[in-house]
């Protein structure tokens, strides 16, 4: 295992240990599945407390409400997890989700499950090529967050983006054309699995480069702060959110990022989805600091880390964000603890993860716990799960089904949308522009 | 953010349907004046036909050749029409009167704002229109330019400034990847309408990193438009294109330029981004030029012009895609071509220019086209070295005359 490989060169300090026994030093919580059984109660309320900085009245109201508020923007993990510890396991007073906001977390991963799951049977009946990752097992992140937005509020993805533009709305039948490659797809077939974008439910994309994504959303959340402050849109309070992993933690354009979004104090939430795998590099061979919500207070920005298995503390710690960066408090960097099921994408034969290691992080299914949650709390029963179970497999045999018989593109699709202005192809030398030659827009024009 | 949606999609629906759409008419007798008739719907919905406003008032500007201009003696400002100024100047009242328009224009870069940009090309601004509409950001090309692209795609026009061109050697990913193909991989949803400038070229001294053309790179990037500009008056004009267009254009401008003097029209102009500009018309030869070299071209020549020969010599200003109306034209007249230019000699817009001409003018050369470009050596601090490392005056000279010989 590595860690035994990295306590054997001389030059590399010893780093704790690997995952199975600690993710990090003070986090022994996790080790043990008998204890995460038993404080399943959802703490995200916790989280909250410290997150607040402001006391003023028009903040947005979280579903339970805290008692204390605490200053320092700086949050640490410690502080967290000596509240968890501390805490006796006798239920919250109040219920943290109602029973329509459960059933729709529960519907949404359900259709970010089976919708990959589908993918990848369809890659392997060739239905669709390339690079395909799937984002099985980190639900909670992506319906956490993205469940608790506007329309107008924007997202921004990487190539692991199918579940984040099923979560922010694109139909499942847009995504799939687009998977096959489709003209009926939400890019038309010209973006593919990695490049979802959404103009109607502004999802920005879908980046096929790690980091390169963080700057775009950067610039929409400036976007919405100009319009505030330069354009008078009073009410604009549009939030962005990054969706980025672990890897990418490591990138320069992170780090630029999150120092200009803190100077600016720009609508943004920089969420990390930290499932500790860059393909077949493990987080902790690839970072020298591998607590990586400790990266936040340095750029001046609160640094929180939540369990991202689990739905209702990540949407908790999200509202939190949230609100923050609608109030106009500036960004937030929320670690999320996650784990993907499958390998880094279909074409990874995953080999190098530790059997263990994925069976642990099997336990605690986001879906399962959900499930588990509201059953303990009586706010549904399994026959609304299942019917819910049953609307999402039709949904995606229907998503399979129209992207089945939607046609391939023409060949004058080809040079369609290159410019938006096509004029930028130019003149050519019978001095017309190129655009306006009938031949182009029917593809048989020589450019 | 529902314009802009709409618009994607009429736009889109424009170009599906528009081989019915535009219509055209042959052009004038003119090189220097080209009519161009077509019905356009905007996206907006609202239509218009025949020229634009503003492009019948740039067509009845004629530029004149620049070796004219030099040759007259001042003569007194009260007598002339418009106005004289620099060209950071013409960039800076073209930003100007760009920003006084549309509030979503917005500038970023480093020191743009309070210090008013490295060459002065924004100063002012920042006082006029606020530290947000002037951002002054960290050094951070490759994410102050991400920011400018995803600024673009969610409704602002904003303006990247590299400090110095080569600085956006370090934004080669968000330029290449995000600024030229997310309009394509989006499925034409969100369109950038970024405009990103500085300076290059070859400057006094500066050193091989401060030294560099970065035309030669981004050329091959799809989606994007690049311009450089030349004069005060096609820098104001490209500059005020650049930022109306909705597409993503890279406007290089160069660093030894900056000062230099003009008369340009008061009243409001906009020029074609993808038009050549005829310099100074002729029989012989084809010299076909850009930026900084055109200066170069014009001393040669005068010397040409003292030795009987009569160069045509046209400033391609847009880098990509090429003019090959007006080039074109120009080769059938003279069958011989010299391409005069900063880039290097390997990959550069020369070679991309040899190729395009070839292509489709074949038949039309007596003598293969001649490339002078700059040697493919990092430039090199000395004085001496740089000078023989960028094509002169005189090599320009014996260039053309070798061409003609040919014919003679």
């Amino acid at each position: 295992m590595a860690a035994t490989a990295f306590s054997a060169t001389k030059f590399m300090q010893p780093l704790p240990p690997r995952l199975n026994s600690t993710r990090s030093a003070e986090r022994s919580l996790f080790s043990d599945p008998l204890k995460i059984k038993t404080t399943t109660s959802f703490l995200g309320s916790i989280h909250t407390n410290k997150l607040s900085l402001s006391r003023s009245p028009i903040s947005h109201s979280s579903s339970s409400s805290s008692a204390s508020r605490r200053s320092p923007n700086v949050v640490a993990v410690s502080e967290v997890v000596k509240e968890k510890t501390t805490q006796s396991t006798a239920s919250l007073s109040s219920l943290l989700i109602t029973k329509e906001e459960g059933l729709a977390l529960y519907e949404d991963m359900v259709l970010g499950r089976s919708f990959e799951d589908m993918c990848a049977q369809m890659y392997y009946r060739g239905k669709m090529f390339g690079f395909v990752h799937l984002y099985n097992g980190q639900e909670a992140v992506s319906t956490g967050f993205i469940k608790l937005l506007k329309q107008e509020d924007c997202v921004v993805s990487t190539y692991r983006d199918h579940v984040h533009a099923l979560s922010k709305g694109v139909p499942a039948r847009a995504v799939m054309s687009e998977l096959f490659g489709k003209t009926t797809g939400c890019c038309r077939g010209q973006g593919g699995s990695m490049h979802m974008f959404s103009k109607e439910h502004n999802l920005l994309g879908g980046f096929a480069f790690i980091g390169e994504g963080i700057p775009v959303a950067t610039g929409a959340a400036f976007t919405s702060k100009y319009r505030r402050e330069v354009l008078k849109e009073a009410d604009c309070d549009h939030v962005t959110l990054a969706f980025f992993g672990d890897g990418t933690c490591n990138n320069g354009q992170f780090f630029e990022c999150l120092n200009m979004a803190a100077l600016w104090k720009l609508p943004i939430v920089f969420v990390v989805e930290n499932n500790l795998w860059a393909i077949g590099m493990s987080h902790l061979r690839a970072t020298s600091d591998p607590q990586i919500w400790k990266k936040g207070p340095a750029f001046g920005m609160p640094g929180v880390h939540v369990d991202g298995m689990d739905v209702l503390k990540v949407r908790d710690v999200a509202k939190e964000a949230i609100s923050r960066a609608r109030r106009g408090e500036g960004p937030t960097l929320v670690e999320c603890e996650t784990y993907r099921f499958r390998g880094h994408s279909l074409a990874d034969p995953d080999e190098l993860r530790d059997p263990a290691e994925k069976a642990h992080y099997a336990t605690r299914d986001p879906i399962s716990a959900l499930k588990k949650y509201m059953f303990e709390n009586n706010l549904a029963n399994e026959a609304e799960f299942k019917a819910i179970d049953k609307k999402i497999d039709e949904l995606v045999e229907d998503a399979v089904d129209f992207a089945d018989e939607s046609p391939l593109p023409a060949r004058s699709q080809l040079l369609e949308n290159v410019f938006a202005d096509p004029r930028g192809f130019g003149i050519g030398p019978d001095g017309r522009y190129r655009c306006e030659d009938p031949k182009f827009t029917e593809g048989t024009a020589q450019v | 953010m529902a314009a802009i949606s709409q618009g994607i999609e009429a736009t889109t629906a424009l170009f599906l349907a528009n081989s019915n759409k535009f219509l055209f008419s042959s052009c004038g007798s003119s090189l220097s004046e080209k009519k161009r008739n077509f019905f356009v719907v905007k996206s907006d919905g609202k239509s218009y036909s025949g020229l634009n406003q503003q492009q019948r008032r740039a067509q009845k500007v004629v530029t004149n050749a620049i070796a004219t201009k030099k040759d007259k003696a001042p003569s007194s400002t009260a007598s002339k029409p418009g106005h004289e100024l620099l060209l950071f100047e013409a960039l800076r009242e073209g930003l100007e009167e760009e920003m006084d328009r549309d509030p979503c224009v917005c500038v970023m870069g480093e020191d743009v704002g309070h210090y008013g940009g490295s060459y002065k090309v924004t100063k002012g601004l920042a006082e006029k229109y606020g530290d947000l509409r002037v951002l002054d950001t960290p050094i951070a090309e490759n994410s102050f330019t991400g920011m400018g692209i995803g600024a673009a795609m969610s409704g602002l026009r904003p303006i990247v400034e590299g400090m110095n061109m080569g600085f956006l050697l370090l934004a080669f990913n968000q330029i290449s990847n995000n600024c030229g193909m997310l309009h394509y991989t989006s499925g034409g949803q969100f369109k950038i309408p970024i405009v990103i400038r500085g300076p290059g070229g070859v400057g006094r001294q500066l050193g091989a990193e401060h030294s560099q053309r970065l035309e030669s790179y981004f050329q091959s990037i799809p989606g994007i438009q690049m311009v450089a500009c030349s004069t005060a008056y096609n820098a104001k004009g490209l500059m005020k294109a650049a930022i109306r267009s909705e597409n993503p254009v890279i406007l290089f401008e160069h660093v030894l330029l900056y000062n230099l003097k003009e008369r340009i029209p008061d009243e409001e102009y906009v020029l074609n981004l993808e038009e050549a500009e005829m310099v100074r018309p002729g029989e012989h030869v084809t010299i076909l030029t850009y930026s900084r070299m055109r200066y170069h071209v014009m001393q040669a020549a005068k010397t040409l012009v003292n030795k009987g020969y009569d160069p045509e010599v046209i400033d391609i200003r847009s880098l990509k895609p090429f003019d090959l109306y007006t080039i074109g034209n120009s080769v059938k007249k003279t069958h011989r071509v010299l391409i005069v230019e900063e880039c290097m000699r390997t990959g550069g817009i020369g070679a991309s220019l040899t190729a395009a001409i070839t292509e489709n003018f074949h038949d039309y050369l007596d003598a293969p086209i001649v490339c002078l470009s700059s040697q493919d050596v990092p430039t090199p601090y000395s004085g001496t070295l740089e000078e023989w490392t960028v094509v002169q005056p005189a090599q320009i000279v014996a260039a053309v005359e070798q061409l003609c010989q040919l014919l003679r």
